[in-house]
Order: structure tokens, then C-alpha cells, then sequence
């Protein structure tokens, strides 16, 4: 079995684009979820939102990128606020009902037929990503990090390059935003709502703020989902996205900043190390009783395996505090 | 001593404003603070409250008992905003405060606390204090990046939560997560918190539930205390020996409605309040076979009381001595 491949795979995957996807999707959830004790099931929406900004904007309007980048911030505030406004004065869990109808809306609307022109239909968008490519800082080749261990192209450089420094940026101003009082803010609506109303903060505007910074983070997600692809395709953004966004975050830690990134980083490490490993198992006549076909159904077994096992043994995940978990059991 | 003289008068004073006024529901207070006319509840068929007129003293401690079901703890939703009245009005300070939301009525200085407890378990003991505060620069998401906005209003705030930890002796629990404390603690955690507001109101949802004997005297000081420092209390209460010690006047609800008011030393033995509380036959005559059945209950009771008194006189003395 070569060793050197699957672990530069896996390696690839843990800060690879997929990896700065699903973190920058699990800050927005840790926002709301994490801190605020939101249940948002459409975080895909989000990012279907960023995603189709871009891409319409650019591919189907011709007009500028950045414009694109501009109506994706916009959007994705009106669609908080859209879902918001009827449910954050209810119960938690209209909210959760609501967001994962809008995130299947959202997704049926793009791909629909009536609407092909604009969107694209089920074969979605492409030709939109010629303006961020064109600010590349990197000239055309192959760079390889760690002494030839991963490499990658020149546009996967710059896609980590612009995802990485994004996750940077969005970690550090939450980092001062959650140790300021409007965190603490935050972190009290999430343990008992009433209370906080009762010492006369408004706790509809903070919900609120929550799930609108929670869902411009996701768009943020979507549009490096989009560019890095190249494309901008409807079925990617079904509620299979989210699911794995809260993953990651369970994975790493709620409410913790690095949470998200670490959690990330190490989903998307194992799911190709388990992949590539079992495929490599197979080729090289290790595994005998398996095929390749059936490695993608194997590796969310072993995935999942190894999340319950985390969730049993620890259910903080790797950055939380076991303290915080023993309170709930009392 | 010093303070037991200002203990004295401000007590003297709540009881003065009360003198001479008759144990009717809804009786005019000569300085009140609170007003409330009308007030609706209805739950589908149930009226669950329905008070025509009401007035609370300002700096009194005033009690709100009655049976359970008597819509005490609705009354107090509608009046903070947690639960919006069918109709009805009601003034703070000459304020209108009908249809306000929650957080607006805390903001005017009218705080409540819950039956049961909501200390954020998952925050610190001081950081549940300093959530109390109000007007805070850094509660704003884009000043709450710049730490030098809100740094020094935060140490304030810190400071006046460190002297009324102090206060109600949880300062050695500063840092400790609220959800670690014991029940008694926790209720002590929600009423210091409440005063982080400097409210002018303060609203105690049976403050003394699970709350053991022995912290149940600190609580009680705690809450004569309020009306040391110019606050007004309001509280429902179940405990009747709490209610004679530290309230200087007593509403009495009874299926949704004021049925009396009173001062406490009377308000026990007015015909309205035991009919409220024991049913109003009570002591209508009976048929030949009741007064049979209720004679040998009695018997049957006595005798059990019996075998149990020499424990009960136990623990009562115990806790006499604690008191002492």
C-alpha cells in the first residue's frame, strides 16, 4: 500500500478548498447554533445564495465580479431576515422547520426549468470565475509545500490563499465579538432566552444580528464554493451540506473559535484518508472482499462510526469544555 | 445601631402610608407606584385573570398570595410584558406599560424574577452579573470589536457586580459557572443580578421555593434590604410565615381576581380569604352522614398526627435555633 499517497491526499483534503467550504459554512452555523443556540437546518441556502450571485451576476448578466460579491452580501441579509422575522419570536424549533424548507426552496428554484435562462437548470452555471482568477498572485504552474509531500496548482493556491485569509478574518472579529458584552449577550439568549429578556436586552434584535452575520459567513462560503469549482451547480447545495457543516462543528467544538476550523481541517483529512485508504487496500489486493464501487458507502460507515464513538466518549468535541457538558446533566 | 434605626423608619414609613386604609380590593395607596386597571387574561373558556383595580406602594414590600390556580403568576407575566393581556391597563410611574414589550418594562426599572430559577448556567457567576447592567456600549456588535469603547464601562460594571457578590456572599463563587450552584444560590445569583438594573420595581416570583430554612433568613434580609435602599417590592408568596414577617401589606387573588387586601397581621383572619383558601362551605352546616364521615377523618388524622408530632417538634426546634 503506498502510504506517502494516502496520507498527501488526505493532507490535500484537510486544507484544500473543501475543507475552507465547510469551515467558513460551520462559523456562520457556530454563530448561530454554537453561540446563540439557533437551530439553522438551511445554511446550504446561504451558500446557494452566494454561489448564484456570482455566477448569475457574472454568467448570465455580464456584469462585474465584485458586483456579484456585493449582491451575494445582500442577499444573503434579506434571506435572514426573511426567515427570521416570522419565526425568531417563536419557539426554537420553528426556526429549524423553517430553514430547512427555505434551503430545499432555495435549491429547487435554481434548478428549476421555467427559470433555465437565468440559472442554468440542473446543469447550473460556469464562465464566471475568469475575473477572481485574473487578480491571481500566484503565475501559472505547480507548487508543491512540505518538500513535494501535497501540491497543487496554481488556481487551488490562490482559491486557499483568498479561503484561508477569509477564515482568518471572519475567526479574529468574532474572537473580539464573542468576548464583547454583545457576546455575552449572545451566550445568555442561549441558555435561557426569558431571562435575558427580563434584564432588558432585546432579544429578537440579537437573534436577529445572529442569524444575519451566522448567514453572510455562509454566502462567504458559497462564493469560494463557487470559484473554486468554477461553477455553480444546484444539487451541491442540497441539505446533505448543512448536515456535514454541523459535523464539522460538533467535530471540532460549538461555540469555540477554532472549533470550526480545526473540526474541518480534520473531517475532510479522515473522510480521504478513508477513502483513499480502502481504495488503495483494494487495489493493492489487501482488502480481498470489497470493490471500489463500494468505498463511498464504506467510508460514511467508518465516518460515521467515528462519530458516534466521539459523541459517547467525547461530546464536547476536541475544543469544548468538558465542564460545560457535565452542567446539562444535572 | 445605625442601620437597624434606618430599618426602622423606612418600615415605619411603608407602615405608615398604609394606616387607616380600609381591606378592600383595589383601595387607593397614597403614593403608588404601580397602577393597574382591568386587566384580562383569558386562556379559551378560563378567565385566568381578571384584576378591575390595583395599586402598589412605592417603597413597601406588598405580598401577593392566594390559593393555587389563583392566576398570581400570570398576573405578573401580563404586568412585565411576557405574556400580552386580552385587555386592561397599567401604569409605571405614571408610564403606560400595557402592551410594552419585556425588555422595555426591565428598562423602565420594573425587574422581575422567575419561579423557577434561570441562572445561564453555562456563564460565570459574575459574568451573569454583569449581563444585568444596563446602557452597555460594548452590547452593540460593531462597538463590541473596539475593547477601548467598553473596557472601562466593563470594570464598573465589575466592580458594582464584585459588591453585590459580596453582598449576597457569592463572591467566593465569582468565577465558578452558574449552573454549579446549589438552588438557594442560584435564586440568591437571580435576585443580585435583578439589582445589577438598578431597577425601581423588583417582582419576586416565589422567591423562597426550595430555598432551605437556613437561607431562607438571608433571603429574607436580602429582600427587606430592597426596601432599605428606596426600592419597591413586590412578591408571591406561598410560605405564610414569610409573608407575615417581611411584607407590610398583602393582596389576596382568588380565581383570577383581587379579593382583599390587608395588612398581614389581618389579612388571615378576614371571611374572604379563608372562604379563597378552605372553600366558602366550609363551615355551612352538614347532613347527619357527612358530619359522621368528617368525625372519624378527623379521628383518623389525629391519631396519625400523633405518631408524627414528637419528630416535627423536633425539626421546628432545630430550626429555631439556627434562626436564633
Amino acid at each position: 500500500m503506498d502510504w506517502f499517497l494516502i496520507f498527501s491526499r488526505a493532507f490535500e483534503a484537510g486544507i484544500g478548498s473543501e475543507a475552507i467550504i465547510y469551515c467558513l459554512a460551520a462559523i456562520g452555523l457556530n454563530v448561530q447554533f454554537g453561540y446563540t443556540g439557533l437551530l439553522n437546518f438551511g445554511q446550504a441556502a446561504f451558500l446557494a445564495v452566494g454561489a448564484y450571485s456570482i455566477a448569475t451576476t457574472v454568467a448570465t448578466f455580464g456584469l462585474p465580479f465584485f458586483l456579484g460579491v456585493g449582491i451575494g452580501l445582500v442577499l444573503s441579509v434579506l434571506l435572514a431576515l426573511l426567515l427570521g422575522i416570522p419565526t425568531l419570536r417563536l419557539r426554537a424549533d420553528y426556526l429549524a422547520i423553517v430553514t430547512i424548507a427555505a434551503a430545499e426552496i432555495v435549491r429547487i428554484i435554481v434548478r428549476s426549468v421555467a427559470l433555465k435562462d437565468t440559472f442554468g437548470g440542473t446543469d447550473g452555471l460556469q464562465e464566471f470565475a475568469h475575473s477572481f482568477y485574473a487578480l491571481n498572485v500566484f503565475p501559472a504552474g505547480q507548487y508543491s509545500i512540505l518538500g513535494g509531500f501535497i501540491g497543487f496548482d496554481h488556481r487551488g493556491m490562490w482559491v486557499l490563499l483568498v479561503g484561508w485569509v477569509l477564515v482568518a478574518l471572519v475567526s479574529v472579529i468574532l474572537l473580539f465579538a464573542m468576548k464583547s458584552p454583545w457576546g455575552r449577550v449572545l451566550k445568555a439568549i442561549r441558555e435561557d432566552e426569558d431571562a435575558v429578556r427580563a434584564l432588558g436586552k432585546n432579544v429578537f434584535s440579537y437573534k436577529m444580528q445572529a442569524l444575519v452575520i451566522g448567514g453572510v459567513i455562509g454566502a462567504v462560503a458559497g462564493f469560494i464554493f463557487a470559484l473554486s469549482r468554477s461553477s455553480a451547480q444546484p444539487d451541491l447545495y442540497s441539505t446533505e451540506l448543512t448536515f456535514f457543516a454541523y459535523t464539522v462543528l460538533i467535530l471540532g467544538g460549538a461555540a469555540r473559535i477554532l472549533g470550526p476550523i480545526v473540526g474541518a481541517a480534520l473531517f475532510w483529512f479522515l473522510m480521504i484518508f478513508v477513502k483513499t485508504g480502502l481504495e488503495e487496500a483494494i487495489n493493492k489486493q489487501v482488502i480481498t472482499f470489497l470493490n471500489v464501487n463500494q468505498v463511498g458507502a464504506i467510508q460514511y460507515m467508518i465516518i460515521g462510526l467515528g462519530l458516534i464513538l466521539l459523541l459517547i466518549f467525547r461530546p464536547q468535541g476536541i475544543f469544548g469544555d468538558k465542564r460545560e457538558i457535565a452542567l446539562d446533566a444535572r | 445601631m445605625h442601620a437597624d434605626t434606618g430599618f426602622q423608619s423606612r418600615k415605619a414609613a411603608a407602615l405608615a402610608a398604609f394606616e387607616g386604609l380600609a381591606s378592600e380590593p383595589g383601595v387607593p395607596k397614597p403614593d403608588p407606584i404601580l397602577v393597574v386597571d382591568n386587566v384580562v387574561r383569558r386562556f379559551g373558556g378560563l378567565t385566568a385573570v381578571d384584576v378591575a383595580h390595583l395599586e402598589v406602594q412605592r417603597g413597601s414590600i406588598t405580598a401577593l398570595i392566594g390559593p393555587n390556580g389563583a392566576g398570581k403568576t400570570t398576573f405578573f407575566n401580563q404586568l412585565t410584558g411576557f405574556d400580552t393581556a386580552d385587555a386592561g391597563e397599567w401604569t409605571f410611574n405614571g408610564r403606560k406599560m400595557s402592551g410594552v414589550p419585556a425588555y422595555k418594562v426591565a428598562r423602565q426599572g420594573m425587574v422581575r424574577t422567575f419561579q423557577l430559577t434561570k441562572a445561564l448556567s453555562k456563564l460565570t457567576v459574575v459574568e451573569n452579573m454583569r449581563l444585568g447592567a444596563q446602557r452597555q456600549r460594548g452590547e452593540n456588535f460593531f462597538a463590541g470589536l473596539i475593547p477601548q469603547l467598553w473596557r472601562g464601562q466593563e470594570s464598573l460594571i465589575t466592580s458594582e457586580a464584585e459588591e453585590l457578590l459580596t453582598r449576597f456572599k457569592l463572591i467566593a463563587k465569582r468565577d465558578d459557572f452558574a449552573g454549579s450552584l446549589s438552588g438557594g444560590q442560584r435564586k440568591l445569583l437571580e435576585m443580585a443580578r435583578a439589582l445589577m438594573g438598578n431597577p425601581e420595581l423588583v417582582m419576586l416570583d416565589e422567591p423562597m421555593a426550595g430555598v432551605n430554612p437556613a437561607l431562607t433568613q438571608s433571603l429574607l434580609g436580602h429582600v427587606k434590604n430592597l426596601r432599605e435602599e428606596g426600592m419597591t417590592v413586590l412578591f408571591v408568596e406561598h410560605d405564610m410565615d414569610m409573608v407575615r414577617d417581611i411584607s407590610d401589606w398583602v393582596i389576596v387573588m382568588a380565581q383570577g381576581a383581587v379579593i382583599a387586601e390587608g395588612p398581614p397581621h389581618t389579612i388571615m383572619s378576614d371571611p374572604r380569604v379563608i372562604d379563597a383558601y378552605l372553600g366558602a362551605h366550609h363551615d355551612a352546616p352538614l347532613s347527619a352522614e357527612e358530619a359522621e364521615q368528617q368525625l372519624h377523618e378527623a379521628e383518623a388524622e389525629l391519631t396519625a398526627e400523633a405518631d408524627q408530632t414528637g419528630m416535627d417538634g423536633n425539626s421546628r426546634k432545630e430550626s429555631g435555633d439556627e434562626r436564633g
